[in-house]
């Protein structure tokens, strides 16, 4: 099997290695670099639990080849949080109890993120139709579409702050 | 109406149990810090994978290993020749007329259902180890297969096992027949229903995995696995591997949804556990989601008919129960007690029923071993009780919801003793069905269907009366009923020297919020504050001992044997306190973490000081040990038996059989609740799984016993745009026999969904004559129902 040598950047830090043709970017992040953020729950595009930001679109790491990110900007999940302060994103997820079991929930983190980015005010509606490719198997999504919404009123509140 | 999470630091001790705190396990779930099976590396590790059959029933012939072997980082094939071990998955819960033919880890001459697998391979990484199991040549010859269990015990059926016996497993009653048949030939009234209770596939979000480490100096073997219950999968995989149990250490680290899947012990994690045994390296084994769906234990599966008999008055007089229930190819952990014990003693719903009789064949078909799946017999009891109640109001003309309450089991009958074996502990079902009916606007609602009709657009409203019995017990009835488990929970409570607190649970939580919850049962009996209390759960290392976490027993059971532990803790430092302040041990009074004399309340000692005297041990009470830790093996007096009203209302398009959920009621009691949010959080998730079996989920096979429904794209996990907004209520019946008055609350959505959906489809559709469809109810079954019926 051929092998590439590739580099990542993956929130801020930037890392060389060496794959193999058929490496999923959800593989080399876990494997080889020891993000644990992204999980994997089907390597098929259906669960979206391993779901990160690939420079700055929410993409499912277990569809991309790892040579395919080969020099792109990635942001797992790991990357959200500035030290101990969490991001609203997550603060929100933990106060309306939008996850149970927590597998899912960083790919749900790193939707709502690109959710939030393009839509800063979305409808309930909007925010489950965004949520599409992401399965919870725990919450039953009301509360995840609640901490989506307060997170979406944190960040306009930021906004609005200008800060 | 949600409920507001806060800040633990910001409720006073004296109100920590039974506020919405904010769960403390979220922080390492929400950064990505948790660590989950898949997330365990170690040095020199290999991977494990499997080798599957690709049929649903066939004969096995040569097994031909080479080519696997000599791929580039393959270390070895295994296949059941290899191993000199018992290798047999054995049965955890027999029956007086169980058949339990053997159940190996590996297949050797016969595959009995798609996935069944006959050999494993090791090698240097997961791809390699999954190209060299593809690479294994097994020669099959396919035999017929029969995946229905009313197909595997008609005549003439392929056989599994021993072709004398055909297919079945068990024949099992319970109940009185020559009383129910009476009741049947008095009856003014009889109602007949038929119905499947389809197959599901849990699909807990994270695969089953197993990372399993030896250490041939010691003969330590450590497994770290998707486990809701590693005490117990120590114990039967000691068996299995026959390694033995004190040097077997299982432990769960972070576990993504177990959902029952977790419960049982199967082939893949004891093969894990064996080729890092004889390989003396670490092995790793992930399933991938197509593994999950062709090897988890699926659940449900019964085909029922019953009849139910009612008096002129239009009270229940009788109830006969008919199912024949799908097994698997192999006994599972808990299979017999699903269907029959966890099933039957339900049947009295929240009914008065004089006579009950039920009789049940348990069936070996070509699916993988089916086991208990959230609410295991008891939302197949559920259905079953609450579809034929709503068709026999239907049939006498009478509103479901006053049928209900006119057949209730009143609220000053508790205790209640059913007709089939079990003791109602407590229970106000009124109350649930007219918070419901409230919430709902019933009234309003039958005029708005009325008016709705006229301009040709279908509404309906379902009811769903659940009743769930859950916190199995006590050991001794479990044993004379045929569990070769006890159903005690045991909990270590230890005081530190400087007033912390390491609570030790032999539950096993995967998403339940256990840290959080166990912490305001201790910080509350022991006055501590919240943040002083650590939990540990899940590790057969740390915790003495443990049954692990299912059947919503973690707050009945584990939580109250915490009750037990701290109050022992507490009287050993009454006596502490009593000795030192020279009174009587009697004359000691405790409040929310202090002590006092009575009368004297200006000379207190806190629990936290009387830890740091119990160690330092110069001067106790004669004869007394030094230290502040208790243990306690806690073994509940009866099951808790939570209830409640359930409430959908749908439109439903006959043209096109299209069905939107437009509102959701549940109103639960669940007994105390110890944290609102919590509770609110397990019944969303229940609702949702009871949801996607009336609307959408359900394995098929095809006539090989191939799964038809093998990935997310054709087996549908609901999506967030297909589970509606639900609205919840609760009411509070505590519990009488427990310390903390708890119920249980993990299964209750998933067993009162079902059918609510199912009756409120089938109310709308009464203008068609439709009484009955099957779930899932697909756009095709519905249509088909109202063309049928037209
Ligand atoms: S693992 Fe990538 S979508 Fe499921
Ligand atoms: S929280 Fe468990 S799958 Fe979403």
């Amino acid at each position: 099997m051929a092998e590439h040598d590739i580099t990542l950047t993956v929130n801020g830090e930037d890392h060389e290695l060496t794959v193999e043709s058929r490496t999923l970017l959800v593989h080399a992040l876990r494997d080889e670099l020891g993000y644990t953020g992204p999980n994997v729950g089907c390597e098929s595009t259906l669960c979206g639990a391993c779901t990160v930001h690939v420079d700055g679109d929410a993409a499912k790491s277990c569809t991309l080849l790892a040579v395919q990110a080969d020099g792109k900007e990635i942001t797992t999940v790991e990357g959200l949080a500035e030290g101990r302060d969490l991001h609203p994103i997550q603060e929100s997820f933990q106060e309306e109890h939008g996850l149970q079991c927590g597998y899912c929930t960083p790919g749900m983190i790193m939707t709502t993120k690109q959710l939030l980015e393009e839509n800063p005010d979305p409808s309930r509606e909007e925010i489950r139709e965004a949520l599409e490719g992401n399965l919870c198997r725990c919450t039953g999504y009301q509360n995840i579409v609640n901490a989506v919404e307060s997170a979406a009123g944190k960040l306009r509140g930021a906004q609005a702050h200008g800060d | 109406m949600s409920i507001e999470t806060i800040d633990a630091d910001e409720v006073p001790i004296e109100e920590v149990l039974g506020s919405a705190v904010k769960r403390r396990e979220d922080p390492s779930l929400i950064t990505g810090r948790a660590e989950y099976t898949d997330d365990i590396q170690r040095p020199n590790m290999l991977h494990m994978a499997a080798t599957r059959s690709p049929y649903g029933h066939a004969k096995v012939g040569d097994i031909d290993t080479s080519e696997a072997e000599a791929m580039d980082g393959v270390e070895a094939v295994f296949t059941a020749a290899d191993f000199d071990v018992p290798g047999e998955i054995p049965v955890g819960w027999l029956l007086e007329s169980l058949r339990t033919p053997p159940h190996p880890i590996l297949a050797s001459e016969r595959v009995r259902y798609q996935g069944d697998a006959v050999a494993v391979v090791v090698a240097d990484s997961r791809a390699v180890a999954a190209d060299a199991a593809q690479a294994v040549d097994v020669e099959y010859e396919q035999l017929d297969a029969v995946t229905s269990p009313g197909d595997a015990l008609a005549e003439g059926a392929p056989t599994l096992h021993d072709e004398d016996d055909g297919n079945v497993a068990f024949e099992w009653e319970l109940g009185d027949a020559e009383k129910t048949s009476a009741a049947f030939e008095d009856a003014d009234e009889i109602v007949d229903i038929d119905l499947v209770n389809q197959l599901l596939i849990s699909n807990p979000m994270e695969p089953r995995a197993t990372v399993a480490e030896y250490d041939a100096g010691s003969d330590d073997l450590r497994v770290h696995m998707t486990s809701q219950n590693p005490h117990l999968h120590r114990l039967l995989m000691s068996g299995v591997i026959d390694h033995p149990e004190q040097k077997l250490h299982v432990r769960a680290p972070d576990v993504g949804g177990g959902f029952g899947a977790k419960i049982h012990h199967y082939a893949d994690e004891a093969l894990t556990a064996l080729c890092a045994r004889e390989l003396e390296r670490p092995v790793k084994w992930v399933a991938t989601r197509t593994e999950g769906f062709q090897t988890d234990a699926p659940g449900r599966g019964h085909e029922t008919s019953a009849r139910m008999a009612l008096d002129a008055d239009g009270h229940i007089t009788g109830f006969e129960v008919d199912t024949k229930a799908n097994l698997g190819a192999y006994l599972s952990t808990f299979a017999p007690a699903v269907p029959t014990y966890l099933y039957g003693t339900l049947l009295s719903g929240q009914y008065d029923i004089p006579a009950i009789h039920v009789e049940v064949t348990g069936a070996f078909t070509n699916v993988p071993p089916v086991d208990a799946y959230r609410g295991a017999g008891r939302p197949e009891a559920s259905y079953l009780v609450e579809r034929i109640v709503t068709q026999a109001a239907r049939q006498i003309g009478e509103d479901p919801a006053e049928f209900r309450r006119k057949n209730f089991v009143d609220s000053d009958d508790f205790p209640y003793q059913t007709e089939v074996a079990v003791e109602y502990d407590s229970g106000d079902y009124e109350k649930t069905l007219d918070a419901a009916l409230d919430a709902i606007d019933y009234d309003a609602f039958r005029e708005e269907q009325e008016l709705a009709r006229e301009d040709g657009k279908y509404l309906g409203i379902g009811l769903s009366a659940y009743i769930e019995a859950c916190g199995l017990a006590p050991s001794e009835l479990a044993g004379q009923l045929g569990a070769q488990a006890g159903l005690w929970e045991s909990s270590l409570v230890r005081v530190h020297q400087s007033g912390t607190v390491t609570a030790y649970v032999g539950t096993s939580g995967h998403g339940q919020g256990h840290a959080t919850t166990f912490s305001q049962i201790v910080a509350d009996e022991l006055g501590i504050p919240y943040d002083d209390v650590e939990i540990v759960e899940g590790d057969t290392d740390e915790v003495p001992q443990g049954m692990g976490t299912y059947g919503s027993r973690s707050a009945a059971v584990g939580g109250s044997a915490l009750v037990e532990s701290a109050r022992k803790i507490v009287e050993k430092s009454r006596e502490i306190v009593a000795h030192q302040l020279e009174a009587d041990a009697e004359d000691v009074e405790f409040d929310h973490g202090t002590f006092h004399v009575a009368g004297a309340p200006e000379q207190s000692v806190g629990i936290q000081e009387v830890a740091g005297a119990a160690y330092l041990a110069h001067d106790l009470p004669d004869d007394m040990e030094p230290g502040l830790e208790a243990t306690s093996f806690y073994d509940p007096d009866n099951f808790v038996f939570p209830f409640g009203l359930h409430a959908a209302i749908v439109s439903v398009d006959p043209d096109s059989g299209e069905i939107e959920v437009e509102r959701y009621v549940a109103v639960d009691d669940v007994g105390n609740q110890i944290n609102p949010k919590i509770v609110e959080g397990q019944i969303h998730g229940g609702v949702a799984q009871g949801i996607g079996q009336a609307l959408y989920e359900g394995a098929q096979y095809d006539e090989n016993g191939t799964l038809l429904t093998g990935s997310l794209q054709d087996y549908t996990v609901p999506k967030a745009e297909q589970i509606p907004e639900l609205e919840t209520e609760s009411t509070v019946t505590p519990c009488p026999h427990n310390p903390l008055g708890v119920k249980g609350v993990g299964e209750a959505g998933t067993i009162a969904a079902p059918q609510a959906v199912v009756n409120a489809v089938t109310d709308a559709l009464q203008p068609f004559g439709v009484d009955d469809i099957e779930m899932p109810l697909t756009e095709e079954r519905v249509w088909r129902a109202v063309e049928e019926a037209k």
